[in-house]
């Protein structure tokens, strides 16, 4: 058992150190192209990451976090009422998905769709020995490859986050509306007056980091990819898993540091 | 022949954890050579060809690519070496989201700076040597496997190469393609003064295409000559190679090498 939990931690520990590892690559590959006088990567990649990165994931976190924000606010509205303060909804549902659930449920939501994605097309490329093709001609696989998706799921999830706040927003002020008897106008008011600045600015750097941690974790399964087909299933599998993991489990870890160091 | 080598594995041992693949290497590749590399279907012989470029390190001993030490070359270095050396795989490793077209202009737009126009030209000429004029719109799923292994060699082409490293170029052909791709890679190589290496364990391409044939076996070279004095090799397990019998000292399956990438 012993053996086993050791063999597990040091496993894990050398995922990270090769993922962090990986990153570095990147960024010194990125490096070696700017200082030969050229792009950093091909811009047609990187658009055609974003169009599929965030337009192509803005139905499922509008829908998502629309019948999220409908049912938290149905549900907390219920217990509220029975002390009178249902008033309190959109406060709650604006603080909570202003700096937690927006970019929370948006990293799960582009771990299993595009963190999937990522690591099923480069493990295809790995099997297929496209990847050791690339670096044999000498462009660096991972400012090829990886750079263009890292900077398209960094970037796109603060967008995607914040469409996310917006629909929780929507889907909140529609319930409590209907079952609350809280008027558009008097819900649009708490919310605003319940939104502070650091909170937002919190919650969009929480998804820029969420959005670099699960495009590194996906990319990283689909690079070291072995096994054939099998191999390319198991790692799509194992990376939505760790993304999804990592995300809830830094999520908490940064709650913990912001509620200490804030107070 | 001259008498620096354009590519020295010198001493080269390289070890995947328990497993020793290469067991003390040492080969040198001359400017025009046809080099063969003969041996056991994952016995080591495309790990060579990783060694040469860079992809894998030696456990010891010294990759030499002219004067340059392989394996203490810096990214940018070994990037730079690399465009010098071209690569055709076992299964062509085309970029499968890419049209032939883009698949060969990739090389050249990446590395160097050259007007659309040129790049256009280039493509259409390579094509031209390999045979395969015409196909630029065509992505890699629309090809047969011979087809798809002359655009590979079209796109090593591309950078104007001097020394071109096959894999297995005709593994799994039919014997009509597998002569097509050997007269080209004997055409070619004579056309652009190219240097190249092959790995294959078949014995009729190897003989129609070399200029020279090594034999690796058990991790050593044991045998390197001339194609005529290679098939009179006294060399026992030389000789159970070229001949394909079953009686010999060859009986145990190698180790997988590439698996232990």
């Amino acid at each position: 058992m012993l053996y086993r939990i050791g063999y597990l931690t040091g496993r894990t520990l050398e995922h990270i150190g090769s993922i962090f590892w990986l990153f570095l690559n990147t960024l010194e590959e990125i490096a070696d192209n700017i200082r030969r006088g050229r792009l950093p990567f091909r811009w047609s990649m990187l658009f055609a990451q974003t169009d599929r990165t965030g337009v192509g994931s803005i139905p499922l976190v509008l829908m998502v976090s629309f019948f999220l924000g409908l049912t938290m606010a149905l549900l907390t509205g219920y217990q509220l009422e029975k002390f009178g303060t249902e008033r309190l909804v959109p406060t709650l549902i604006s603080i909570a998905f202003t700096r937690e659930l927006g970019p929370l449920l948006t990293g799960i939501v582009l771990a299993a769709r595009i963190g999937a994605a990522y690591t099923a097309e480069l493990g295809t490329m790995q099997v297929s020995e496209e990847v050791e093709a690339i670096e044999a001609m000498g462009i660096g696989p991972l400012r090829f490859l990886v750079a263009p998706r890292l900077v398209a799921i960094a970037s796109l999830m603060p967008c995607l986050s914040v469409l996310s706040v917006v629909a929780a927003l929507v889907g909140s002020g529609l319930i409590s509306w209907v079952a609350l008897n809280l008027v558009p106008d008097a819900y649009f008011d708490a919310v605003v007056t319940s939104l502070i600045v650091s909170d937002i600015v919190i919650g969009l750097f929480k998804a820029m980091f969420f959005g670099l941690l699960i495009g590194l974790i996906a990319c990283y399964q689909g690079l070291t990819v072995s096994g054939g087909a099998e191999g390319v299933g198991k790692a799509t599998t194992d990376s939505v898993v760790i993304s999804i993991t990592t995300v809830i489990g830094f999520d908490t870890l940064f709650n913990v540091m912001v509620t200490r160091i804030t107070g | 022949m001259s008498e620096t080598p354009l590519v020295h594995l010198e001493n080269i041992v390289l070890r995947f954890g328990e497993k020793t693949v290469l067991d003390g290497i040492d080969l040198k590749v001359f400017s025009g050579d046809r080099l063969v590399i003969l041996g056991q279907s994952g016995g080591g012989k495309s790990t060579m060809l990783r060694l040469i470029l860079g992809i894998l390190k030696p456990t010891m001993g010294v990759v030499r690519y002219r004067h340059l030490q392989v394996q203490k070359l810096s990214r940018s270095k070994l990037n730079l070496l690399r465009s010098r050396v071209g690569m055709v795989y076992q299964y062509s490793a085309l970029i499968s989201s890419m049209t032939v077209r883009e698949n060969l202009a990739l090389p050249v737009e990446e590395l160097v700076r050259k007007p659309r126009k040129e790049i256009d030209a280039l493509i259409r000429e390579n094509l031209e040597i390999v045979g395969m004029s015409g196909t630029e719109e065509k992505v890699p799923s629309e090809l047969s496997g011979g087809m798809r292994k002359r655009v590979s060699l079209a796109r090593a082409l591309m950078m104007q190469p001097e020394l071109i490293l096959f894999d297995e170029p005709t593994a799994g052909l039919d014997p009509v393609i597998s002569s097509v791709i050997d007269e080209l890679i004997i055409s070619l190589t004579k056309k652009t003064n190219t240097t190249s290496v092959i790995v294959t364990h078949e014995m009729e391409s190897a003989f129609r295409v070399a200029t020279r044939m090594a034999m690796l076996y058990q991790g050593k070279i044991i045998e390197d000559a001339s194609p005529d004095r290679f098939r009179l090799s006294a060399n026992p397990v030389v000789h159970q190679f070229v001949t394909g019998t079953t009686k010999g000292p060859i009986t145990e399956t190698p180790l997988n090498a590439d698996s232990s990438k």
